[in-house]
């Protein structure tokens, strides 16, 4: 690569060939103000806040799009580039919905952030803001037109990462907008809720649908009885939402405000991830064993069902392999209708009366909770879902000094969980789980990494394989004996479908694949704090892994409080009553 | 009815539609060198008979020099400016220079694919240009020149002559302009080099070709070589087409062309200029002047140069992609505040608040639509506020 030398406001800079002025200016400490830019997606180049001046060049040149050339000299702070952004940001307010006291996102919003620092307080132009529905179709989250800044960073995120395509830019002109196909409601296409569009929205044009309210009254109710759980990726973002650097875990400091907030017990998704792995285990193992040992014909490669996202992914896109789906419900459900039944049996309480709140990383989950194949209890097995951003909103309304509580301990019977449970919330984390219980069961040993770590199946590359050779298999088990058993692991759907190409071709060799819809697995998630990027993700992803390493049971079947639930009242994994509570079928849908 | 002096002019002047030996001009183009060609054309000084005015010369160079195996060559004829019509008439006429024009491109920077983006309400003639196109890729056949040419409608949007929201249409998407760099010789058609010229600019190279690059540059001024397709219309008694030499002034123009009570010529159709009465005399047509893609609409006193701009404006409204902040609510601020002030709701100073904007607009859209659409407003604005604010 070839440098080239700049200077910036007069500084002299050196830069790689290629280096846009946006990021150039950034080496030198100046920050550059950005709305339709995001570091996940392509360049869009449209918002035109960021427009710097380029000598000898007629126009404002956008630093977001423009590469540096040998000898540019920029200048980001003259008069003419400060009216020009000055007037872009009064433009955009005027065709903006301006009720920001009113806004989910007021305090928490781009446009907002820099209307305030060009300090914007006249006028100028005629209101043009235009007046639509509301589109609240999704349980999951809403889209509100008159918010909406035509960034399009949603419609990248849809079609780039995740190869949706949901949204597109509708009409010209005046008229454009962000659309559906043929405008249709959002619970009517593909959409699959897993909202990072959400996460990438600079305004409040698309926020998650928050069922806070719902959740304070349950709260207050006397005659509920409301139990709480939470995923392991909230954990480990949930602080960036209260005060902390990302990557800092909070899981004591938060177990003690769901306490303090009046949740009549604290449980965690981790103890149902860990009853995931022990259903999902054994059903690959029986799929094998139907294939290898038996020579049955039996939907192989098996693939994971636990991200909601993915699984309206795939019944609308790649129907014929919907029998390929682990038939396991996700860790959220199954701890819904174990709360409901088991846990509600045991401690004599009516289910009818149970109320019980999930803490997601996810948008997706609200519309999961939602589906009809989840009422096994008898009830709706889990009532309301909210995203780690909601959570955050409560402590804070709590009035909750987070940084400031002590630690403390879930509650038991639903409340232990091994670390094998915790990386479910990374990409890769349930493959590592469920080959790190599997291979024990089938040979006695432990997996042969170093610390349990399969470092194969963990990091952000968007496709991940990896093979492990079973040898010394037990008895019961000799049909695995020598077979290599291939695993591929893919995040984001757009990723998911280039897997997917291949297993519809015939050219997946796997035994097992591993899909998250979201970037990074759950702790990218749609309900995770924004904002979002790759170092944000890496710096969650690594205090995931932290947790599981300081965990003193690592491997799911050895979670005693899962033992127990086994004995006393699923009996078997894969048993008749796992069949009817924790496992179910999806069905096709359409493609519009 | 013609005046004697508009035959003066148009005896000057006869290249465009005047009938010649293609097979000839193709003959010599293909014998010709690369580097020849791009002589001849940078010697003859032609520039984009579009409106930007780009060398073109210079666009063929660049695209010849990219190291790619797949490049194409794009005959923009999605001919939308208000006011113009004279690709129509040249894709009626003289289909086949056009394609000769293309097709030494093709030789030239090496392509073997070209493209006819046709205006969709064009699309009447297609039957007849694809008739013609399918004897000329047999005739390159038969020079064993791997060259094929198609037709490629659009379906009516204004931006969509921007050369990348043109390519972005081709591909099969929204038309909306991507950002530059890179520009189309570079990363143009499926990301390959690919030189987008206008119509009457590929009959003038076929035309330079074949006389030489002294012919054309003899004719115009320094800054404005050769001759001009234009499209008159408006309030004249010789509303048409009519090739002229660039560089007469607006007084020569509407001496020939004005029904003797031009108030103002609006050159370059909604995105050109409008030029008042008092101003004819100094004013060139041509790059050192007022530039147009050859719409030239006239103005007499009858007309509210009011209505004028609001009609423009309303056309921006609709035709902007909306992509771009400035461009897309610039417009709205536009159209909507001459109306305020209009209706006496809006004060007339605010019509130096958009003016203001405006100059953002031009600094700041993403493309030439939001940067030209305050030619037309303050240029209005400048000559004939009276009629604006009363």
């Amino acid at each position: 690569m070839n440098m080239i030398k700049v200077k910036i406001n007069n500084m002299p800079l050196e830069v790689q060939e290629g280096t846009t002025i946006h990021d150039s200016a950034k080496k030198l400490k100046i920050k550059i103000p950005t709305l339709c830019y995001h570091p996940d997606l392509s360049v869009a180049g449209n918002c035109r806040i960021c427009v710097v001046e380029v000598k000898g060049s007629k126009t404002l040149v956008p630093s977001c799009s423009m590469p540096v050339a040998e000898g540019m000299e920029i200048f980001t702070n003259t008069l003419k580039v400060r009216k020009a952004r000055k007037d872009v940001i009064e433009l955009l307010l005027a065709e903006h919905n301006m009720d920001c006291t009113k806004c989910y996102k007021n305090c928490n919003c781009e446009l907002q952030t820099i209307a305030k620092d060009y300090i914007s307080e006249n006028d100028r132009f005629i209101d043009v803001a235009i007046k639509k529905h509301i589109d609240k179709s999704s349980p999951s989250y809403q889209k509100d037109d008159s918010k909406c800044i035509k960034c399009q960073r949603c419609v990248r995120t849809c079609i780039e990462l995740q190869h949706v395509g949901a949204f597109t830019m509708a009409h010209k002109g005046e008229h454009v907008a962000v659309e559906t196909f043929l405008d249709l409601p959002i619970n009517e296409v593909v959409c699959t809720n897993c909202g990072q569009c959400v996460n990438r929205c600079p305004t409040g044009a698309l926020t998650e649908k928050h069922y806070i309210e719902e959740t304070w009254e349950a709260l207050a109710n006397p005659d509920k009885f409301v139990v709480v759980q939470t995923a392991p990726a909230v954990r480990v973002a949930l602080g960036e939402a209260l005060g902390f650097e990302p990557g800092k875990r909070v899981t004591g400091q938060m177990v003690t405000a769901l306490k303090r907030m009046g949740f009549n017990a604290v449980f965690d998704t981790n103890f149902a991830a860990d009853l995931t792995i022990m259903e999902e285990g054994f059903e690959l193992l029986g799929r094998l064993k139907s294939a290898l040992a038996d020579k049955k014909k039996v939907a192989l490669p098996m693939m994971t069902s636990c991200s909601p996202g993915w699984i309206k992914y795939i019944e609308h896109e790649f129907p014929t392999l919907l029998d390929n789906l682990s038939t396991c419900k996700s860790p959220q459900q199954m701890f819904g209708v174990m709360a409901k039944t088991y846990y509600a049996k045991k401690m004599k309480i009516d289910p009818a009366k149970m109320v019980v709140v999930s803490v997601m990383p996810c948008t997706a989950k609200k519309f999961e909770a939602d589906r009809p194949e989840m009422y096994s209890s008898g009830y709706k097995d889990v009532d309301y879902v909210i995203t780690t951003r909601e959570l955050a909103l409560m402590i804070q309304q709590a009035g909750i000094d987070f940084p400031a509580l002590e630690e403390s301990k879930c509650d038991s019977i639903l409340g232990d969980y091994t670390g094998a449970a915790i990386i479910f919330g990374a990409t890769g984390g349930v493959m590592e789980a469920a080959l790190r219980t599997a291979y024990e069961v089938v040979t006695g040993r432990e997996v042969p990494f170093k610390n349990l770590e399969i470092l194969p199946v963990r990091g952000m590359d968007g496709v991940k394989q990896a093979s492990i050779k079973i040898e010394g298999c037990k008895p019961e088990w000799k049909f695995l004996e020598g077979v290599e058993l291939k695993v591929a692991i893919a995040h984001g759907l757009t990723n998911a479908r280039t897997l997917m190409k291949l297993v519809e071709k015939g050219d997946a060799p796997y035994h097992f694949i591993e899909i998250m819809a979201c970037p990074g697995g759950c702790l990218g998630g749609g309900g995770q704090p924004i904002p979002t990027n790759l170092e944000i993700r890496e710096k969650r992803m690594a205090a995931i892994y932290a947790e599981d390493r300081d965990l003193p049971l690592r491997k799911s079947h050895e979670n005693h409080e899962v033992q127990k639930l086994y004995e006393e009242f699923l009996k078997e994994p894969n048993g008749h009553v796992s069949h009817e509570l924790l496992h179910t079928h999806y069905k096709k849908r359409e493609r519009y | 009815m013609i005046t004697e002096k508009l035959k003066k002019y148009k005896k000057k002047i006869d290249i465009i539609f005047l009938d010649t030996d293609c097979a000839a001009i193709l003959d010599k183009g293909l014998k010709m060198s690369a580097d020849d060609v791009i002589k001849e054309l940078i010697d003859s000084g032609l520039k984009g008979r579009g409106g930007a005015g780009f060398p073109t010369g210079l666009k063929w160079k660049f695209a010849s020099q990219q190291k790619e195996n797949k490049k194409y060559v794009v005959c923009n004829a999605d001919e939308g400016e208000p006011g113009t019509f004279k690709d129509r008439e040249i894709l009626d006429k003289q289909i086949t220079k056009v394609l000769v024009g293309m097709a030494i491109c093709a030789h030239t920077i090496g392509a073997d694919e070209g493209y006819i983006y046709l205006r969709g309400e064009y699309n009447y003639l297609i039957p007849q240009l694809n008739k013609e196109i399918d004897k000329f890729n047999a005739d390159l056949k038969k020079r064993k020149l791997n060259f094929s040419i198609s037709v490629k409608s659009g379906s009516g949007a204004y931006i969509c002559g921007e050369e990348t929201a043109l390519i972005e249409s081709m591909e099969g998407r929204r038309g909306e302009p991507r950002n530059k760099p890179p520009f189309p010789v570079v990363e143009g058609y499926l990301n390959k080099p690919t030189v987008v010229n206008n119509v009457e600019t590929f009959v003038y190279t076929a035309m330079i070709i074949q006389n030489g690059a002294k012919f054309f540059k003899d004719l115009g001024t320094k800054d404005s070589r050769g001759g001009k397709v234009f499209s008159v219309s408006g309030d004249t008694p010789h509303p048409g087409i009519y090739e002229l030499e660039l560089g007469m002034t607006l007084e020569d123009f509407v001496e020939i062309f004005g029904d003797g009570d031009t108030k103002a010529v609006q050159v370059g159709g909604a995105s050109g200029f409008c030029v008042p009465r008092r101003k004819f005399k100094e004013t060139i047509i041509g790059f050192e002047g007022v530039p147009t893609g050859g719409s030239m609409m006239l103005f007499n006193s009858s007309r509210s140069m009011y209505n004028v701009l609001h009609n423009f404006l309303e056309f921006f409204c609709e035709e902007s992609c909306g992509q771009c902040t400035p461009c897309r609510v610039g417009c709205q601020q536009l159209l909507k505040g001459i109306e305020g002030v209009k209706d006496k709701k809006l004060s007339p100073k605010y019509l130096d608040d958009l003016r203001n904007m405006s100059d953002t607009m031009r600094s700041s859209s993403k493309c030439g639509l939001g940067q030209s659409v305050p030619n037309a407003f303050n240029s209005i604005l400048e000559n004939f506020k009276e009629e604006v604010i009363y």
